[in-house]
């Protein structure tokens, strides 16, 4: 009888550990990915001078009517320089309207990654003191919003957009949106 | 007592050293700061409150309760808009819902669990120590032990 007490207890625990490593096994980003309250909701307004022409100020309720993403990163950011590459690709033929946060990064210092890297955006925000990176509950860089037609904010990727990770989540889902009124 | 002249020096080095020094309209707006700061997770962090991390988006999370805070807003109000974009995660007393339910319980239930074996463990005790039959000659020797004549006697 006490052999048993122990077995089940050893299970129960055995259990929950190997749970846990499944989970983080098929996801990379699990111990970061929190579920972002967001979803679902109307995406937060901002409205920020834009890295290329100080001038024009980029605001989210401008592409109203399109299904576009929104690219938070930063010159300082690894992960940004490994799927900025494949964002270039994304826009130039895939046709994705991608808009950037250049978050808490310096102007110089953007302007050379994209000079570099290609610069796959339709508009950059620049953000230096988080004004909107708060608003939108931005854990850290790389993350990508997808907001649909309405504004509102279908689902957040934490991490490098991959070709696996556009082929399999995100090309389904904004074609889905596209297809949307 | 010449370097008494220093301590106020001394406390205002301390105060730059925090490197930020806050300037709240009432004391009532400060104590918001302070309990809110110690309350909101960071959550980029392992297990630390946005009052005491270095992480800059602790930074962000402090300024952003500052400026909330200045506007006048309530404990209450400052915390549904830290929670509408990080989620229940930035709580450090996350609510009871369906999805944090078993964290609340969670350790009751492990506590239940525990106390269980261990009244098996002591039954279990007991009930040998029950079984245990001791003869004459046993308690002799086990006297003769405690003397300290063992050999003598066996």
């Amino acid at each position: 009888m006490k052999r048993w007490g122990v077995l089940i207890g050893f299970l129960v625990v055995a259990g929950l550990l190997t749970t846990g490593i499944y989970m983080a096994g098929k996801d990379p980003g699990f111990t970061r990915a929190i579920p972002s309250p967001l979803i679902g909701k109307p995406a937060p307004e901002f409205a920020l001078p834009d890295l290329l022409d100080a001038g024009k100020t980029v605001r989210p309720s401008d592409y109203k009517g399109q299904v576009w993403l929104l690219n938070v990163w930063g010159s300082w950011c690894p992960e940004c320089w490994k799927e900025h590459p494949y964002l270039d690709v994304l826009h130039r033929e895939h046709g994705v309207t991608i808009v950037g946060l250049n978050w808490r990064d310096e102007r110089a210092d953007a302007l050379n990654m994209l000079n570099k890297s290609g610069n796959p955006y339709t508009a950059i925000a620049v953000d230096p003191h988080s004004a909107a990176a708060v608003d939108w509950g931005v854990y850290g860089a790389p993350e990508t919003f997808v907001v649909d037609k309405q504004g509102i904010i279908q689902r957040k990727y934490t991490g490098a957009v991959t070709p696996d990770i556009w082929e399999h989540e995100l090309e389904p889902l904004l074609k889905q949106l596209a297809e949307a009124p | 007592m010449r370097a008494v002249w220093m301590i106020p020096l001394l406390l205002a080095g301390g105060m730059v050293l925090a490197g930020e020094v806050r300037h709240f309209d009432t004391p009532d707006q400060e104590r918001i700061y302070k309990e809110l700061t110690a309350e909101l997770r960071c959550t980029v962090c392992q297990n630390q409150n946005i009052a005491d991390s270095n992480a800059e988006l602790a930074a962000d999370l402090r300024n952003k309760t500052f400026k909330l805070v200045r506007e006048g807003k309530s404990k209450a109000e400052i915390k549904d808009f830290m929670v509408q974009r990080y989620g229940n995660f930035v709580l450090y007393n996350p609510p009871v819902t369906s999805g944090t339910l078993l964290l609340w319980i969670g350790p009751f239930l492990f506590l239940l669990f525990g106390g269980w074996l261990l009244l098996r463990l002591i039954k279990r005790r007991r009930a040998a120590q029950a079984d245990v039959t001791v003869d004459d000659a046993q308690l002799r020797r086990a006297a003769a032990l405690l003397r300290g004549k063992e050999d003598s006697d066996a």
